[in-house]
């Protein structure tokens, strides 16, 4: 075990300035994540344009894993279709739980999450920002039924 | 002490001053471990202590030669196997020293000890508009079956602020007990923040409103003499494992007429004399409040371990744990960006810290990496911790087995992730 490879200067790097950081108001979706072990806790609020993604924001407090995983998904998902979105969170998960995962697309900088893997007790820290995303885009859906079926979203 | 202490059989000369901590060490079994190449510090036992050869082989002795159940046989095992459940009741008593055996019951723990008094206790005397007063520093374990019991009953459950150090603010305290006040329960000493709680002011106010007193000793019972005679409370929570014994056993001290009031709370075997269909008849205290087969070994086991205790000199370990206390407390003073969350006068062998820009869960994991063992998060103590503006801290805590050499790992070890975060 060597807290290097947890530690990698990416993550140091994003936990120390992370991007996208904040808040947007108005929101198209939003959601609050909690991590009931440390009571760390974690929101996003997201607009979507078309099926993409087009802006993120996270805010909270947490590890230099869990800050450091919600901005470089920031990053990763921003500008993305959604079901892109949907494939990168699998592969994600895949990474941080199983070892030596071949992941199914180009994960660019998330990789440096992959040492995760060797941390269990941290994996929840690197994931909570993932669940968090996708509650938001579910919270999306549930908001925009309650609207004219014009900007309603079918999956 | 004026009670009968039973015999014990020290394994080393307690010599007030002069406490062989290394010695000590050599006592508990897992202090062989390595811990990722390097050798165990294990400064977790406000989490969890460890259990002493003593206590396992007591244990062992127990399952290969005595066990069988307690209270029912004639058979020459279960007279045994009761002689030695009931043998370490009496350990118990004479440990904290109460009046009788007939005031300790035998529980899975602090938290369920202190259920059974919100349920049992509390069930009997809350009504609508009462309060029970507890304070900003309760562990949750002293917190939530209160809210429970209140929320049953109409009653209002009242916190006693802190002051900046993370000590009691008393004068608050006693302004909040009034003559709608049913029970005080409060922490002996803070899991989160160490502080000690100045039991006898807060025992004699609240006896002065006629409230019972209910004391969480899960923190205090390893590392310091209690004596529930001495304090005066009516109720006295501890765990097994907190004081070198086993998970799954603790005990509640209750006063005797307290007890004698209390409706039982679970219902099953041991707890009877008759059973009929259409009623049953209650059983003599304290096997009332212990339905069920008990934890025989668990209890075997915590006999042992305050046996064990008894051995090592309550009081040289209450003076080996303040040198450790002040040592660790001096050095991390030292360390750039580091801030001690809980400084109060009067604290236990426990100090909770924060590092700026390095949060509580990367300190936890650098430091295993190191083989330094400590508790990182809240500490099941989220109002203490939101008390604090914070939603977590790192907690080193002492126990008998800890060296002067732990804590320099333990300095060592912070300034690597120093290094490792800039």
């Amino acid at each position: 075990m060597d807290t290097r490879d947890l530690y990698r200067d990416v993550i140091l790097d994003h936990n120390r300035s992370p991007r996208n950081f904040g808040r947007l108001e108005p929101a198209d979706g939003s959601a609050l994540g909690h991590n009931p072990l440390c009571g760390d806790s974690l929101s996003i609020t997201l607009r979507v344009q078309g099926e993409r993604l087009s802006e993120l924001r996270f805010n909270g407090q947490g590890c230099a894993i869990s800050v450091a995983s919600a901005s470089l998904m920031s990053e990763a998902v921003t500008g993305k279709p959604l079901d892109e979105i949907a494939a990168l969170y699998h592969d994600v998960h895949e990474l941080l739980t199983v070892d030596k995962y071949t992941p199914q697309r180009p994960l660019g900088k998330l990789l440096a999450l992959s040492g995760v893997r060797e941390f269990p007790a941290r994996v929840k820290c690197a994931s909570l920002c993932w669940h968090t995303l996708n509650a938001a885009l579910e919270q999306r859906k549930v908001a925009a039924s309650a609207t004219p079926p014009a900007t309603v979203s079918t999956e | 002490m004026n009670a009968p202490r039973a015999q014990v059989s020290p394994p080393h000369i307690a010599v007030p001053g002069e406490f062989d901590a290394e010695q000590v060490r050599a006592d508990f079994p897992i202090m062989a471990r390595e811990i990722n190449g390097r050798p165990l510090v294990y400064l977790d036992s406000a989490a969890s202590a460890q259990q002493p050869r003593a206590v396992l082989d007591a244990i062992e002795h127990y399952a290969t030669t005595t066990h069988a159940n307690v209270h029912r046989g004639v058979h020459t095992l279960s007279q045994e196997a009761t002689a030695a459940f009931e043998g370490a009741r009496e350990r118990v008593r004479a440990f904290i020293n109460a009046r009788s055996t007939r005031e300790i019951i035998f529980t899975r723990g602090t938290t369920e000890a202190i259920n059974l008094v919100a349920q049992s206790w509390g069930g009997m005397r809350l009504k609508p508009g009462d309060e029970v007063l507890i304070t900003h520093l309760e562990h949750h374990a002293n917190i939530v079956p209160w809210q429970m019991a209140c929320a049953a009953h109409g009653a209002r459950l009242v916190a006693a602020p802190l002051t900046a150090d993370g000590a009691l603010d008393l004068p608050a305290f006693v302004a909040l007990l009034n003559d709608r006040t049913r029970l005080v329960a409060v922490a002996h000493v803070s899991n989160a923040l160490g502080t000690v709680l100045p039991l006898r002011e807060l025992v004699a106010a609240a006896h002065r409103h006629g409230v019972p007193v209910l004391v969480d000793g899960a923190q205090a019972i390893a590392h310091q003499r209690v004596d529930v005679r001495a304090l005066d409370c009516d109720f006295y929570a501890f765990s097994g494992h907190k004081v070198y014994g086993p998970t799954g056993i603790g005990a509640l001290y209750a006063r005797e007429a307290l007890l004698a009031q209390m409706p039982p709370w679970q219902g099953g075997g041991d707890m009877i004399l008759s059973v009929a269909i259409e009623s049953s008849t209650y059983n003599d205290l304290p096997w009332r409040f212990e339905a069920g087969t008990p934890n025989i070994s668990g209890a075997v086991g915590l006999g042992a371990a305050l046996e064990y205790l008894e051995g090592l000199g309550l009081e040289a370990v209450h003076q080996h744990e303040r040198r450790l206390l002040a040592q660790a407390t001096a050095a991390l003073q030292e360390l750039p960006g580091l801030h001690l969350v809980g400084t109060a006068p009067e604290k236990a062998g426990v100090v909770s810290f924060t590092l700026d820009g390095v949060h509580p869960h990367d300190i936890g994991t650098l430091l295993d990496a190191e083989g330094v063992a400590i508790r990182t998060g809240h500490h099941c103590a989220m109002p203490a911790m939101s008390f604090f503006g914070l939603t977590a801290t790192a907690r080193a805590s002492f126990g008998c087995y800890n060296t002067s050499a732990d804590i320099e790992r333990l300095v060592t070890a912070l300034i690597k992730v120093r290094e490792v975060f800039g």
